[in-house]
């Protein structure tokens, strides 16, 4: 299948990228690994008349160790974050989730950068980078600012972007424990059909004393399971109260419905796989 | 508007002229004549089209040729040599790790990426490294057992 015609455009610099952008117009997009984006020119359902190849920019391919938190270059494959022995040591449930998503020849081209700017409903990143309240770094023409994951996803294929806004980084915080992911994926895509990561704080005696739980692949976009969350605070982190915290399934109204699962069991996966994912917390 | 690119094949460096929107598969098929590389889902599902770029494994159907420009290619047809059969090759075939073979180029490609990383895989690796690759016909078990003795041999 062959996409609709585009001009082709490599950039030279995040600077040359953002400046690229604005001069090609409303029709030019910025590729990355390509993954989500050329899949949909084929289908002809983008068509976009430019593209504007980041691929080469080496400096957004870094990941750093930040003391309390590691920078995560955009333009990291999932596979480089999945075998980064930085992640790996600091973060390892980032690595994980990066194991996961889709199969070798989809991590060795994926960028994290790219899964999130795209905001695919059913993405894994989102729900980790929500559920360890991570932050996303971008540059536009004005400069760079900081997002908290929290105000990034606002729907579906949907963010808090502004036009001709770059993802530069991703920080996540180094969280050695307390935090799992869990899902259900499609067994051809591997995307999730629902997906819950979980992060948990616990005080000396093993009461809960924070639980940050975010879900994907169930509705419009990730979202936090606060009645979950707040069924957890203040108990005893044991399996008695993660069954009664996971049973506060979100409403089967809210839930995407197709192919793959109907509303009522994806609100009955999102208990399923909270509890998966919290006894692994 | 054509685009001047030079990609190194099997070894053989090609330059050419393509058109942006030409895929990767479809340079290597159309253009170069190589045909071992296989176009299945053309939806990036099936990895039938898995080639390796600069190393590591990668769905030709899903990138551009021109993105591809000053790469290092290696296909199905870069393994064998004069002839000779690499262990991966042999064993897919002692093992009957094919029937109809047409899922077979990608397999083996995305095998050597896996054996290049973790020359001694599980049972359980082989299989999640095999998740981008599609079999209609074997069920996959000879496959893994395939991939299990060239690993010994190797
Ligand atoms: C067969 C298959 C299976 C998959 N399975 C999964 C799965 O299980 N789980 C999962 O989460 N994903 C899955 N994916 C999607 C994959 O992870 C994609 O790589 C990812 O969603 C997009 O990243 P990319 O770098 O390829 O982005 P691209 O496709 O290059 O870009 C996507 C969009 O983001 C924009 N963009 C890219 N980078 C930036 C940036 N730095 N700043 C701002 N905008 C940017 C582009 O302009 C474009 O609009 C799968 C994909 C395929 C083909
Ligand atoms: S033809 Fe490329 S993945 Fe199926
Ligand atoms: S041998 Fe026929 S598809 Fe695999």
């Amino acid at each position: 299948m062959t996409p609709y015609s585009f001009t082709y455009h490599k950039a030279t610099s995040v600077e040359d990228a953002i400046a690229q952008l604005q001069k090609l117009g409303d029709e030019a997009k910025w590729v990355a690994g390509g993954h989500s984006l050329i899949p949909s020119m084929k289908l002809r359902l983008s068509a976009p008349e430019a593209l504007i190849d980041i691929q080469g920019l080496d400096e957004l391919k870094t990941i750093s160790d930040g003391g309390h938190e590691i920078h995560i270059g955009a333009l990291s494959t999932h596979r480089s974050v999945e075998t980064s022995s930085l992640v790996k040591g600091k973060c390892p449930v980032v690595a994980k989730v990066a194991s996961g998503i889709g199969d070798p020849q989809v991590r060795n081209k994926g960028t994290i950068g790219g899964s999130l700017a795209h905001a695919d409903p059913s993405a894994d990143y989102p729900a980790i980078i929500l559920a360890l309240g991570a932050t996303i770094t971008v540059q536009g023409p004005g400069g760079s600012r900081s997002i908290s994951a929290d105000d990034f996803f606002t729907g579906m294929f949907d963010t808090a972007l502004e036009d001709h806004e770059l993802i530069t980084r991703v920080s996540v915080p180094a969280v050695g424990s307390g935090a799992a992911y869990a899902k259900f994926g499609n067994p051809a895509s591997r995307y999730a059909i629902v997906g819950v990561a979980a992060y948990v704080e616990k005080d000396v005696h093993g009461t809960c004393t924070l639980a940050r739980i975010a879900i994907t692949g169930a509705a419009d976009t990730v979202f936090r399971a606060s009645a979950m969350e707040e069924a957890l605070v203040g108990k005893p982190f044991n399996e008695a109260s993660i069954s009664a915290a996971a049973g506060h399934a979100p409403d089967e109204s809210d839930m995407l419905s197709d192919l793959s699962a109907s509303a009522s069991y994806r609100a009955h996966l999102c208990s399923v796989m909270a509890k998966r994912a919290l006894m692994d917390c | 508007m054509k685009h001047s690119i030079s990609v190194t094949v099997n070894g053989v460096t090609h330059e050419a002229s393509v058109d942006a929107r030409t895929l990767l598969v479809d340079f290597l098929r159309d253009h170069l004549h190589l045909t071992g590389t296989h176009v299945g889902c053309d939806t990036s599902q099936c990895g039938a089209c898995t080639i390796h770029i600069d190393g590591a494994s990668v769905k030709a159907c899903n990138m551009f040729a021109v993105q591809a420009d000053g790469a290092t290619i290696k296909t199905i047809e870069g393994r064998a040599s004069n002839g000779t059969l690499q262990p991966l090759q042999e064993s897919f075939k002692e093992e009957h790790g094919l029937h109809c073979g047409f899922c077979t180029p990608g397999m083996i490609m995305s095998a050597a990426d896996l054996l290049q990383h973790n020359p001694n895989p599980s049972e359980s690796e082989i299989r999640h490294a095999l998740e981008g690759n599609f079999c209609r016909c074997t069920g996959y078990h000879n496959i893994v057992k395939a991939i299990q003795s060239a690993a010994q041999k190797m």
